[in-house]
């Protein structure tokens, strides 16, 4: 279990089947062993007074993760379809600007979406009842998406070519952030009732995205959020970020964001 | 940052490099971790304790190199120390800095048997 944010193993599920975890490790008995000092790159080994050898690894930790990111984003590229990682707070409004954004690209693009949460199909089932295609991927304890899973996911969903993947990962402003998953852009979503500083409290996320959407833009009368010290965060965090100000309830901004998505589904 | 599934990711390539290079035994594992990369060297080597038990790297030392992070800053055309992800430049106090090194987490060697 991680000693940060207590997410376990083996309790993915997608679509409601058990998703195996690419290892497991048995855990017999406990034992004792030495912590580590920093090491000096000048360390001596003598190779001819022991049975121990040096192996040469020379990777990325997150090498696993990384290499089924870029197999998924390969297998996207070969089938000309433009996949998107919208990651936000819990209650940012992405299931909601999901479901009015698939009803305004009606006829014109196929939408189909993979939902990460820990538990429930809520979401799956509200994109479904939109006539898209929904896969639904729980995580139990985990609390982000990460390439293996995304992978199973794009087997099952039977996706066509030229079509537009929204993966709508796990309400979670921290985790995501470092996990590939394969998309084209990470799309931040803040809702503005949320505080105006989320970007440089939450730098990684913001870093990590090529688009901001300033969602819930219908409830500006009724609050004190300040958009241009909001935009100015984002940017000072992002310098290159694009930033679309939303209302999934007015429709006000989705025609800047179905354009700028178009223009992504069309180069894929 | 994810230390458990960080443990976890190494483990993995301890595991693929066993059967590569055929050892059975792991004494010591080099890791690099750069002063960015927001890893907490205490939770890893917890992580890491207690993934590798009943693996062959049960009871292998944890050698953990501190990489210092750094980035160019762009007004002041040069490269700067950076203790934190989106610090301002120490020298002009901008935020036009562009991270240049010490976000790595690579697992450099091992020792084995």
């Amino acid at each position: 279990m991680c000693t940060t944010c207590g997410c376990g193993n083996g309790e993915t599920r997608i679509d409601g089947e058990v998703h195996e975890t690419a290892h497991e490790h048995p855990h017999d008995h406990p034992h004792q062993h030495d912590h580590s000092h920093a090491y000096t790159p000048a360390h001596t080994h003598a190779p001819g007074l022991n049975r121990t050898r040096m192996v040469q690894i020379e990777q990325d930790i997150l090498a696993k993760n990384d290499a089924h990111a870029q197999a998924n984003r390969r297998w996207l590229a070969d089938r000309g379809i433009f996949a998107l990682n919208l990651v936000s707070s819990p209650g940012s409004g992405k299931t909601t600007l999901l479901v009015k954004t698939i009803e305004m690209l009606a006829g014109r693009r196929i939408v189909a979406v993979i939902e990460g949460d820990q538990q429930t199909s809520q979401d799956a089932e509200r994109i479904r009842a939109t006539g898209a295609r929904a896969i639904q991927i729980n995580t139990g304890r985990g609390c982000h998406l990460d390439a293996h899973m995304v992978g199973h996911a794009l087997e099952k969903l039977e996706l066509e070519r030229g079509s537009l993947l929204m993966i709508e990962n796990v309400g979670n402003l921290v985790c995501p952030a470092a996990f590939d998953l394969g998309e084209a852009h990470k799309v931040v979503i803040l809702s503005v009732t949320e505080g105006e500083d989320k970007p440089i409290k939450y730098p990684d996320m913001f870093r990590a995205a090529d688009l901001m959407l300033l969602n819930k833009c219908d409830l500006l009368p009724h609050l004190d959020f300040d958009v241009e010290r909001a935009i100015d965060f984002a940017r000072r965090v992002n310098p290159g970020i694009v930033i679309i100000q939303t209302s999934a309830t007015s429709g006000a901004g989705m025609e800047d964001w179905l354009a700028w998505l178009e223009r992504g589904a069309s180069a894929a | 940052m994810h230390e458990m599934s960080l443990a976890e990711g190494v483990l993995q390539l301890i595991e693929d490099a066993a059967s590569a290079q055929s050892f059975t035994r792991v004494t010591a594992v080099f890791l690099e971790i750069g002063q960015l990369s927001a890893v907490e060297p205490e939770a890893l080597s917890f992580c890491f304790d207690a993934v590798t038990r009943g693996s062959i790297a049960e009871g292998a030392r944890l050698e953990i190199l501190d990489v210092p992070g750094c980035g160019w800053c762009l007004p002041c055309g040069q490269t700067v120390l950076m203790t934190q992800l989106h610090d301002a430049c120490p020298r002009c106090g901008g935020y036009q800095v562009q991270v240049t090194g010490g976000t790595e987490m690579r697992v450099m060697e091992l020792e084995v048997e």
